[in-house]
């Protein structure tokens, strides 16, 4: 029996890393929203590595964080160690990565979810979408509740038809030995909308207890106090170690004893698996010249002796994974606690979204996260958020927000996903982004929270901590420009002598003496010639003057990306009147129905010839109006 | 929507005559500025109204005429384009627009597709709406012409230097970014290798430059000027290579008083021969204006075969003609060698003109000429490889592209190990786009496929 169970503005379905954002996003902005979940237990959960950040996926972070999003906040709270990556090769890649709790991950966003006024949290199944071309009605759910709204946020992860494969035990799951959604699917389809299925998989873990760390090499966090959110406290935390071990060639030699038994190369396996993320059996065949692989031993929590072993995806039958766990350096008595699996799921074509995360079949309905083909928690995360800031704008009847490939690593996903063929989930890579000197985690602040005040997920403790270090910032950098020195300054002359820099043969600002690459800003504080500033501050002056040359040639060449961006294509154009267009890009064009000439110049199929056929008819659509 | 700026050869190819080349945009008038240098001396490009005209030359970077030139500029939207255009009228036939082309491509303007000015001004509403379907019609027209060019240039034997050098280039791309995105599995990149890659891939480049000359010169041809003072025998040179009396010959010093132009096949390369007016002081008027277009000739010459008389020694008149004359670029024959009176030596002929190539000869005995020949031919490909290393043509587009390539890899090369990778990448990638216009397919895409293929990552 379907009932009348209430009536919402959003409801958002699924509760992992996408819809915690997209709920809290769409409740913050005023609306009246649903999170709906399996499991209110499993909120949150982090069911593979218990890390966070990274090259790309720390951009990202922040770019939640700037937006008002939560993952950031989040992963400081629940943070057990933190580490700056790839410090020696620029600002632009440099990259936080935490070590996380999971349970306080988990928990600490419950926190946050059940605070939020406006948002209802609710434990049931969805089965249906109710919708129709003029929009979505209403969801329902196995047990009959029938609950009104204005837009549907879908952000269902790996849940759809799940089936766990471990050697040749099969069975219908989640993740975690969660329970599958297995209806939604059936529901999604039946909207209009085409799935495909992937393939993911997680390694096995193990007891703290039963590890010999003597064997390994120990892996501390940076010992200076890091943070995601530019408004968490920068404070010294107690940090936990990671472990460096590797695999053997006896490992190898396992893998390679039992491999007919893997379900990859059985056939079990038919979804795609991602190649950035191998299994170890994979591994293992493809590069057999390598007699041993990097294995990482992680913790998963403060409260548990579980740990987490990065770098063995598997979905081998469970005696041989642990035969392989056991030929493994300092793992030689190992107990294992949850064998590795292969997870294959159902996901949603992302070529059927707009750059919205609206999907073009039904108005108000989006789609976020692992569901949309892609892999990570912070990928998922993003989106979550702007799916739920499209879907309450959409509610309020606004403008949509879409950010440019030049703006946020955010908008590279969501182009990407949008206009790229994927033939596996999709990772973000900091090489996927063009512009990547101006992408960087220091400034994501700077490029994106005027944005989310703007339409009003910036609350006003944030706006105002910006707003004052945005005016701190552009005080110091004039003080900079303006502090100039001769070549007869007597203290400056000894100052170059100490640091082994070069004279000065004419008159030179601060800001140009920082350029030099031997000189610090620290230094200048230090001289008396900059005032004391906190440490974001001075960071982003120095990246800003060092980095200036590289950066202006990136501005110049957004310019030229931007033109075309701008170059709206009309909302209710007939790609079948255009005359002149190739088979192929009138098939594309007419799928993904890009929003500019920019968008569709990056469409897979859509060539030059096409670009400058779709401008002249453009023009003379125009001139007929 | 602004235009990029572009331009190319409006008159159809053939020879002779007067060649148009047309640049159109926002910068043609400016960029076409910085490489013309007005008869007047005052009057600059940027000065003119609409619809007037300037004579003077267009100059290389050293400012050499490479030719002399009429200039019409059009201010926007009164022109074809609805663009400022300038339309530069080449004096010098197809050759001399060639070059011209290829200095207005230097200052940074794109080659326009075929039919791309019709579209510029179909786009500024310049033409009306009937006429976008021709438009459409060039342009589908040309991606398909564009296309089997592609295909037929990247096929067999010349895509294996293309794919070397595409795959040298990715890879270096992607031991960076394998470095970037990878830290943990992959770890800090390989300089030395990328040093090596990138060195690698500009010897490459510099092979197909070379063969894109080589090419351009079978196709299209050399100049070369006879020079010298007065009866040296120049015009007698000049008749033996061609096969015919063309020029008149006397005893009589001063006898050639205009340019005389013959096409010659030298060892299968067609050499536009020149014949020159004997250079030397002169009160006669006529002669003096021959004399002028002698050193005009000279100096948009690709080589010059100076005479001497070997009766008559090397005199002060000798020494002036070769001041006008651009040493790489100049071969000696020592004429009259039959006759008994010898004032010329290898002695005196080294002291006097160092380092340039030197035969003995006679052209009544027709002596030394096969070694001239072979000479000339030497000159003309040097630095260009050798036969059948690369066989590929270029377009000046495309030499523009494999230019800008090989400076932007000069520059990449020296501040390798000094910026850091973030700065390093964005040069790379550059690089690839640049490539990636040459062949028409995005090399970005192809450096992260590397990565999954060539390194081990993953957790
Ligand atoms: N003995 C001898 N006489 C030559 C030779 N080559 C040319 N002559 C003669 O030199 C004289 C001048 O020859 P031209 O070919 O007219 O010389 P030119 O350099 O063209 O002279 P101008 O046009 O006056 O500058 C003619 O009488 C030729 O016959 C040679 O190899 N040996
Ligand atoms: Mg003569």
């Amino acid at each position: 029996m379907v009932y009348d169970a209430g009536s919402y503005d959003v409801v958002v379905i699924g509760a992992g890393h996408a819809g915690c954002e997209a709920a809290l996003a769409a409740a913050r902005m005023g609306c009246r929203t649903l999170l709906s979940t399996l499991s209110i237990e499993h909120i949150a959960l982090m069911p593979c590595n218990p890390s966070v950040g990274g090259p790309a996926k720390a951009q990202v972070v922040r770019e939640i964080d700037a937006l008002g999003g939560e993952m950031a906040i989040n992963t400081d709270k629940a943070c057990i160690q933190m580490r700056m990556i790839n410090t020696g090769k620029g600002p632009a890649v440099q990259a936080l990565r935490a070590q996380a709790d999971k349970h306080q991950y988990h928990w600490a966003m419950v926190d946050t979810l059940l605070q939020q006024p406006g948002l209802d949290l609710l434990m049931a199944e969805v089965e249906k979408i109710e919708a129709d071309q003029s929009g979505v009605a209403a969801v329902v759910t196995r047990t009959g509740a029938r609950y009104l709204c204005k837009a549907v946020v879908v952000t269902s992860g790996t849940y759809l038809k799940g089936r766990i494969i471990i050697g040749d035990v099969i069975y219908d799951g989640g993740p975690n030995n969660q329970v599958p959604a297995m209806k939604l699917s059936q529901s999604l389809m039946e909207l209009g909308l085409t799935l495909g299925r992937f393939k993911t998989g997680t390694p096995p873990r193990i007891n703290r207890r039963s590890v010999d760390f003597s064997k390994m090499i120990e892996q501390p966090g940076d010992e200076r106090p890091l943070r995601f959110s530019y408004l968490s406290p920068l404070e010294p935390r107690q940090q936990i170690s990671c472990w460096l071990t590797h695999s053997t060639p006896l490992t190898h030699q396992i893998v390679m004893d039992n491999i007919h038994r893997a379900p990859m190369f059985t056939g079990v396996i038919k979804g795609r698996g991602p190649r950035y993320c191998p299994s170890f059996e994979d591994k293992v065949v493809r590069f057999s010249h390598k007699s041993s692989h990097q294995l990482f031993i992680e913790p998963e929590g403060r409260n548990t002796d579980e740990m987490y072993v990065q770098g063995l995806n598997t979905s081998l039958p469970e005696d041989v994974q642990l035969q392989v766990l056991r030929s493994i350096p300092g793992l030689e008595n190992v107990h294992m606690m949850r064998t590795g699996y292969a997870i294959e799921y159902d996901y949603v074509i992302p070529s059927q979204l707009k750059l919205s995360l609206e999907t073009r079949v039904i108005p108000g309905l989006f789609t976020a996260g692992q569901v949309n083909g892609t892999s990570g928690y912070e990928e998922a995360a993003g989106q979550g958020l702007i799916a739920g800031i499209n879907a309450a704008l959409k509610v309020q009847d606004r403008e949509v927000l879409i950010l440019k490939r030049s703006e946020a690593y955010l908008g590279v996903l969501i182009d990407d996903l949008v206009n790229k063929e994927n033939d596996e989930p999709y990772r973000l890579l900091t090489s996927r982004a063009e512009y990547r000197l101006l992408l960087r985690q220091d400034n994501a602040d700077l490029r994106l929270t005027a944005k989310g005040r703007e339409i009003g997920l910036v609350d006003d403790v944030r706006w105002e901590a910006f707003s004052l270090k945005l005016d701190r910032l552009e005080a110091a950098k004039k003080q900079m420009v303006e502090t100039t020195f001769t070549p007869g300054d007597a203290k400056m002359t000894s100052f170059l002598a100490a640091q082994n820099s070069a004279p000065l043969k004419d008159r030179i600002s601060l800001w140009e003496l920082l350029r030099r690459p031997e000189i610090e800003i620290g230094q200048l504080v230090e001289q008396g010639w900059l005032e004391e500033a906190p440490p974001d501050i001075l960071e982003q002056l120095e990246i800003q003057s060092k980095y200036e040359g590289y950066i202006n040639k990136q501005r110049e060449q957004v310019k030229k990306f931007e033109k075309l961006e701008e170059r709206r294509i009309p909302e209710d154009i007939d790609y079948g009147e255009v005359y002149g267009l190739s088979n192929e890009a009138l098939q594309k064009l007419q799928a993904i129905r890009p929003r500019s000439i920019g968008q569709a110049s990056r469409i897979s199929g859509v060539n030059p010839a096409d670009i400058n056929v779709l401008l002249i008819n453009l023009e003379k659509a125009r001139r007929k109006s | 929507m602004q235009q990029e700026t572009i331009a190319a050869i409006a008159t159809p190819p053939g020879e002779g005559g007067i060649a148009i080349i047309r640049v159109s945009g926002s910068e043609a008038i400016a960029k076409v500025g910085a490489i013309f240098k007005p008869r007047i001396k005052d009057r600059a490009l940027n000065q003119l109204h609409g619809y007037q005209m300037i004579l003077g030359w267009i100059v290389d970077d050293q400012g050499q005429p490479i030719d002399e030139c009429l200039l019409a500029v059009m201010r926007k939207p009164h022109s074809y384009t609805a663009e400022d255009t300038v339309e530069i009228h080449c004096h010098g036939g197809v050759l001399a627009a060639r070059q011209c082309l290829e200095q207005v491509l230097g200052q940074g303007i794109r080659e326009a597709y075929p039919g791309e000015f019709t579209q510029q001004a179909y786009l500024n509403g310049r033409l009306d709406a009937s006429q976008a379907e021709a438009v459409i019609e060039i342009i589908r027209a040309r991606s398909k012409k564009a296309l089997n060019l592609a295909v037929k240039q990247l096929s067999g034997y010349n895509s294996r230097y293309i794919h070397r050098l595409e795959d040298r280039l990715i890879q270096a791309a992607a031991l960076i970014e394998a470095s970037i995105d990878f830290p943990e599995e992959v770890g800090e990149p390989d300089y030395e290798e990328i040093a090596r890659l990138l060195a690698e891939v500009q010897h490459h480049l510099g092979q197909l430059l070379a063969a894109g000359k080589r090419a351009e010169i079978y196709r299209s041809g050399v100049k070369v000027v006879i020079c010298g003072k007065p009866n040296v025998g120049k015009s007698s040179l000049l008749n033996w290579l061609s096969g015919r009396d063309r020029a008149i010959v006397t005893e009589i010093p001063g006898t050639t008083r205009d340019i005389i132009e013959e096409y010659v096949n030298i060892k299968g390369i067609p050499v536009r021969l020149i014949d020159t007016a004997g250079i030397r002081k002169t009160e006669d008027r006529v002669e003096a204006i021959g004399v002028q277009m002698a050193q005009q000739a000279i100096s948009e010459a690709a080589l010059a075969i100076f005479l001497l008389d070997i009766t008559s020694g090397i005199t002060l008149e000798d020494e002036e003609v070769f001041h006008s004359l651009n040493p790489d670029r100049t071969i000696i024959l020592i004429n009259k060698d039959d006759l008994v009176e010898k004032q010329i030596d290898h002695e005196r002929i080294q002291a006097c003109f160092p380092g340039i190539p030197v035969i003995f000869g006679s052209v009544r005995e027709e002596q030394g000429l096969n070694e001239l020949q072979n000479r000339v031919e030497a000159m003309i490909l040097s630095g260009l490889g050798r036969e059948g290393e690369v066989e590929m043509l270029l377009s000046a587009r495309q030499q523009q592209i494999l230019q800008d390539c090989q400076e932007h890899i000069e520059s990449v090369s020296e501040i390798l190990g000094q910026v850091s990778l973030d700065c390093l990448a964005v040069e790379i990638s550059e690089l690839l786009e640049d490539m990636s216009e040459l062949t028409g397919k995005s090399l970005k895409a192809d450096a992260i496929e590397r990565i999954f293929r060539d390194f081990c990552i993953g957790k």
